[in-house]
């Protein structure tokens, strides 16, 4: 990018005295392409003037506003990096001790997280909308759960998990309207279909790698898009299917009232009807649902099949020549993820009750890869760490309406600037010769 | 082995028996490593076939997929650059090449994810045979450490260590001393002669180092521009002359044959 030239040129200065020509050089260079930018995406807008016409209303005062705090932006960033050059950047230290810490005390960090997910509905400051935004945070988080296991342990780029994702949801939506199945009956076939379709993507991308990989895969997670989109007979097309049923606790459904016969849940227990308890039994499935697929990858890591695709990951070569057949690996690791995804993706169709093509683009798959790289690749704290950050942070920016995609962007750039490996980038081995006390610190 | 209209091993037969430590060696661009590629299935040989007797079977390694060798003839290598998983510890490096053993013990990983016996068993045996194997080779402390933080001969120690514990009948090693002082070359010597004493392991070795060499084995092969041109044991193959000349090139005026002396005007 730009920084090389100056970069270079600050390098060999000595490290007193700036080299300001360098540095203004730069700054200007980037608030340069800030005004290309910012004239057509923020300088010109369209209204409407009625009668099917647009007018054009020009803000060039935000334009210099963003050119101007690019250029201080840049400057900041190159002086701070010039000042750190030689000892550890100090945000860098802080939160290596922090992650250090943290995996010192994994076991009681995680039960107080988990205390805390459980104890959310019932805390006084709880509500039908925070119980909600859990909720997607804990489908983002098991669906990062999952991706983890192709991309993080194996090291097998996919951009298409919405694949599996939708595959999940369709399953269950069809089941349940040809077949009259309920939740719990088309979970298992949920992740059945989905790792079937897992090990069917893994076939023709057996020899690929990197960038081809890539892009095989994110074909992958178009082509089951458009063909839920088109096969309207089956899958119903953009309209999709609706009336997906509900989960029930145990036979009792959270319906204000019933016909003859059935007791619903409120009355069973002799509580008030309120739609809040469906959304707490549907939050409280899916922490389930996430528990189980954390323990499930966790002890997945320490077998050999774990250990296998990590070694993959390092070095395919060596793994056949040590005598590991490459193929059933990547094969398992893609059909393991699916079957997560497709467990997340019947989850979906039960929370929504209704399913279409639009929830399953590739954004979606985008976004669950980013909460899996921003976490840092293979670490489980990090996923959740990345997807609440991801989930709610655009939420927070309800508040700021117009500014809030900004924001988002801006936090991104942030950590990629901070952290380009992943917020707990750090590999705990999955068995030791040593006890880890008897290591001293 | 031909590449396109390179032949880059030309009519090579050799044999290599357990109990013995046999030497591939030769200039830079003879062949050797191709011989290697070829013995673990990662190039196909065009012509010819390459038998492994293993427990009694005969097995031909030019029909096997690359991994199989190593699985069923029981052919371990190492190689020139070091391949570990530089990410992993030392002992999970040892443990992955464990892979078949614990994976049949686990029944797919279903027995180890409820934690059964018969898996928790044969993960303990197979920690135990690592631990023997970093004990052999001196890596017992740091057994924790990540494997890429080794320095570089502790690296090629921890590769030999991770392919004997494939438990292999043919060990093949890819240049094992290269960047080794004279002192670790000494070591590896003696690691590779207690190799082939207890275990009775054949190792088959590429090398350039002739203090390894000539010390340790007991049949040496010398390559020259993909062709074998000696065949013995360490004695005979120092005296050969056509060695020599490979190697040290020779006195030129003695081989130019009468027409080009006439033409180079040379008396």
């Amino acid at each position: 990018m730009m920084t090389t030239a100056s970069g270079l040129a600050v390098e060999k200065e000595a490290l007193t005295t700036p080299d300001w020509a360098a540095l203004l050089k730069n700054a200007v260079m980037a608030a340069l392409v800030a005004t290309l930018l910012a004239l057509p995406l923020v300088g010109i807008q369209t209204y409407d003037v009625g009668g099917g016409a647009l007018g054009i209303r020009t803000h060039f005062d935000w334009v210099a506003i963003a050119a101007a705090a690019v250029f201080t932006g840049r400057l900041a960033l190159l002086l701070q990096q010039r000042a750190r050059r030689g000892e550890k950047r100090g945000g860098e230290t802080v939160f290596a001790h922090l992650a250090a810490w943290g995996n010192r005390r994994a076991l009681p960090l995680t039960l107080t997280g988990i205390a805390f997910a459980v104890a959310l509905p019932f805390l006084p400051f709880s509500s039908r909308y925070l119980i909600d935004l859990g909720t997607t945070v804990l489908i983002y988080v098991m669906l990062g759960w999952g991706l983890n296991v192709v991309v993080g342990l194996a090291g097998l780029l996919d951009l298409g998990y919405v694949a599996f994702y939708a595959v999940g949801a369709y399953t269950f939506a069809l089941l349940a309207r040809d077949l009259g199945f309920t939740f719990w009956q088309a979970l298992p076939f949920s992740g059945l279909v989905a790792a079937s379709f897992g090990v069917i993507l893994g076939f023709p991308v057996l020899r690929l790698r990197g960038d081809y990989l890539a892009i095989v895969t994110l074909g992958f997670g178009e082509i089951i898009r458009i063909i839920l989109l088109n096969w309207s007979p089956v899958t119903g097309g953009p309209n999709g299917i609706s009336d997906i049923p509900r989960p029930s606790f145990f036979g009792l459904p959270f319906s204000r009232s019933a016909p003859e016969e059935v007791t619903t849940f409120h009355q069973f227990f002799g509580l008030e009807f309120s739609p809040t308890q469906r959304v707490t039994y549907i939050y409280f499935v899916i922490l389930a649902l996430a528990l189980v697929t954390n323990l499930f990858t966790l002890s997945l890591r320490k077998l050999p099949i774990g250990r296998a695709w990590e070694a993959l990951r390092e070095d395919e070569v060596a793994c056949r020549a040590l005598g590991i057949n490459p193929t059933n690996v990547k094969l398992s690791a893609f059909g393991i993820g699916a079957m997560l995804g497709g467990f997340a993706g019947c989850f979906f169709a039960t929370r929504q009750g209704f399913i279409s093509p639009e929830s399953f683009t590739f954004i979606e798959s985008a976004t669950i890869l980013a909460i899996v790289v921003l976490g840092g690749m293979g670490s489980q704290m990090g996923v959740v760490l990345a997807a609440l950050l991801l989930v709610t942070l655009p939420e927070l920016g309800r508040a700021f309406a117009e500014f809030r995609m900004l924001i988002f962007g801006a936090a991104m750039v942030v950590i990629m600037v901070w952290r380009p490996r992943g917020l707990l980038a750090n590999r705990e081995p999955s068995l030791r010769l040593a006890p880890r006390s008897t290591r001293g610190l | 082995m031909r590449f396109g209209g390179l032949t880059a091993i030309h009519d090579l037969s050799f044999n290599a028996y357990s109990h013995e430590i046999t030497a591939i060696i030769g200039p830079n661009g003879a062949g050797k490593t191709t011989v290697f590629n070829c013995l673990t299935g990662f190039y196909k040989p065009s012509v010819g076939c390459l038998t492994m007797h293993v427990n009694a079977e005969a097995l031909l390694l030019e029909r096997m997929d690359g991994f199989r060798i190593a699985r069923q003839a029981g052919i371990a290598r190492t190689f020139q650059n070091i391949r570990l998983f530089a990410g992993m510890t030392v002992l999970e490096n040892l443990i992955v090449a464990q892979h078949n053993l614990l994976m049949s013990a686990s029944v797919f990983s279903v027995a180890g994810l409820f934690g059964l016996r018969r898996y928790r068993l044969a993960e303990r045996a197979a920690i135990e045979h690592a631990r023997h194997w970093l004990d052999k080779v001196g890596l017992i402390e740091h057994a924790d450490w990540t494997a890429g933080t080794l320095p570089y001969g502790a690296q090629r120690r921890l590769e030999i260590a991770r392919a004997l514990c494939t438990r292999p009948a043919l060990l093949c090693l890819d240049e094992p001393a290269a960047g080794l002082n004279p002192r670790e070359s000494a070591e590896l010597n003696a690691l590779l002669l207690a190799i082939r004493a207890e275990q009775g392991i054949g190792i088959l070795l590429i090398e350039h180092d002739m203090s390894v060499v000539m010390g340790i084995s007991d049949h040496i092969i010398v390559l020259d521009y993909g062709r074998k041109i000696a065949d013995g044991t360490p004695a005979e193959v120092r005296a050969d002359p056509n060695v020599i000349k490979a190697y040290l090139g020779e006195d030129e005026l003695e081989k130019l044959s009468e027409m080009t002396t006439a033409d180079l005007s040379i008396h």
